[in-house]
């Protein structure tokens, strides 16, 4: 057992002009969560404690906040690896709906828009399953992984300085889907990912892939884009008699 | 939303910061030989003339010069809006122009050679 | 129940809040430095085509305590830019040879080994 010190943002938009730390004081088990321990809070000490959460496993993508200042999923932020004070605050560069809840629309509108989904080529089989190999699979597969969970978004100064830009989640999952074998949905999503609010607001800080806790590497992915987007713009302009 | 015109000047910068990742570091070391009093044999006015006499000599090195400055504005472009400056459009037309100048410049004096 | 979402302000301040971020800063402030010593050389270029007096005051103006101070941080900034460059290249760039993708550690490590032979071939031929 374990005495822990949580400083929580709050915020009530009904009564409160602004947000406001308040503290608690939780026995807590050696190997709890912070989850575990906002849980205990709500269930024994505050029952107004507003916050998002559902698997308790890193799967869901709900209880992304900021413990200590750093994007992190409550359910994967071990107590253990805490001293002293440990302050909880709702995902950075996101409205504050109530307490640890985010505003989120704008990443579920930046992700609807890049069309996040299988678009078949004209070559589609037309009955029967695609057959994909083993490598064709490998190609995309890392970017497959992201729960959407926004902790990128919070982690990258430039979505917090430019409310445009389409962020790292958006611009991975689009990248995931072009270099589906499958797809043939790439011109389609160029036409959000490789315009100034796309790929090109990144300035490869790096911070996204640093804090995605499913090691999808949307850094790599925006850089990849910002390469191929640069091929085929050249290509594009100086050699316009070359078809795709 | 439209595709952007970015790449005319990303390209460059992805190039220069290529290059200047090569090369940059063991030139500074051989003009900072040169500042500690132990001047390279290449930096010997007859050596280095004869050696910028050359045609293409002079291409390569203007070659250099545009692709290291234009990667270092562009670098300083991002950084000022980091910083917070906000007029983009301005500092990106003063710094890509300032590159050109400078670059102009050099091939005039690499002309002159 | 009524809705009242709270923006928190986005300050300069950022930049201090993580290691990652101080470091990104540094590694952009590398420009002023490599910026600048391409300014210094493209000034030496004009005494270069001058003539020999013009020249030698070039490399009299590098001997400049200040020049020698300017010259060890470019060297140290140009140092770290290709360090960053050549660590962040197989993110950029990833070479998928059959089923698996090339480690990063392999195309980092070309780009350091070029870079090794590279600089040796400038200085043997220079010094």
């Amino acid at each position: 057992m374990r005495q822990v010190e949580l400083e929580v943002l709050r915020y009530n938009p009904e009564t409160d002009r602004e947000p406001h730390f308040q503290r608690y004081s939780v026995d807590c088990q050696e190997e709890w969560v912070v989850l575990d321990a906002l849980n205990h809070v709500k269930e024994t000490l505050d029952p107004t404690l507003s916050y998002r959460w559902s698997c308790h496993m890193a799967v869901c993508g709900s209880c992304g906040m900021m413990v200590n200042g750093e994007p992190k999923l409550a359910c994967k932020a071990f107590l253990r690896d805490y001293q002293g004070v440990i302050r909880v605050e709702p995902l950075r560069h996101f409205p504050v709906e109530r307490d640890l809840v985010t505003v989120i629309d704008d990443f579920i509108a930046k992700l609807a828009s890049v069309k996040p989904y299988l678009i078949p080529k004209e070559t589609a089989p037309g009955s029967g399953e695609y057959r994909q190999t083993p490598a064709q699979l490998k190609r995309y597969k890392q970017f497959t992984l992201c729960i959407n969970c926004m902790l990128c978004y919070a982690a990258c100064p430039e979505y917090g300085l430019i409310p445009k830009y389409l962020g790292p989640a958006a611009i991975a999952l689009a990248h995931r889907w072009n270099r589906d074998s499958r797809d043939g949905g790439r011109d389609a999503r160029q036409e959000e990912i490789a315009a100034t609010e796309g790929a090109w607001e990144c300035s490869f800080v790096g911070a996204c892939s640093e804090v995605c806790p499913e090691h999808v590497d949307p850094a790599g992915a925006i850089q990849q884009v910002k390469i191929e987007s640069t091929v085929d713009w050249y290509q594009e302009h100086l050699m316009p008699w070359l078809k795709k | 939303m439209a595709k952007s015109n970015k790449p005319i000047v990303w390209g460059p910068f992805a190039a220069g910061g290529t290059l200047t990742a090569f090369l940059t570091p063991a030139l500074v070391l051989l003009t900072l030989l040169a500042a500690l009093g132990h001047a390279p044999d290449l930096l010997a006015y007859e050596r280095l003339h004869a050696l910028a006499s050359h045609w293409f000599a002079k291409l390569v090195a203007a070659g250099i010069v545009f692709l290291s400055l234009w990667s270092a504005a562009h670098r300083l472009r991002i950084t000022a809006y980091d910083l917070g400056v906000r007029a983009d459009t301005l500092v990106a037309t003063v710094l890509y122009a300032a590159t050109l100048a400078c670059t102009g410049a050099a091939i005039y004096y690499l002309l002159k050679i | 129940m009524s809705r009242k979402p709270y923006e928190r302000a986005i300050t300069s301040e950022w930049i201090f809040r993580h290691p990652r971020y101080v470091r990104y800063m540094v590694r952009e402030f590398s420009c002023l430095f490599i910026g600048g010593w391409t300014l210094l050389m493209v000034w030496g270029l004009k005494q270069l085509s001058e003539g020999p007096a013009a020249w030698a005051a070039f490399l009299e103006l590098l001997k400049s305590p200040a020049s020698i101070a300017f010259h060890l941080l470019t060297l140290a900034f140009a140092a770290y830019h290709s360090v960053t460059w050549f660590n962040l290249t197989p993110k950029a760039l990833p070479l998928q040879v059959g089923e698996e993708f090339v480690p990063d550690w392999v195309i980092a490590g070309a780009h350091y080994a070029g870079w090794a032979v590279l600089s040796s071939i400038i200085l043997a031929l220079a010094i």
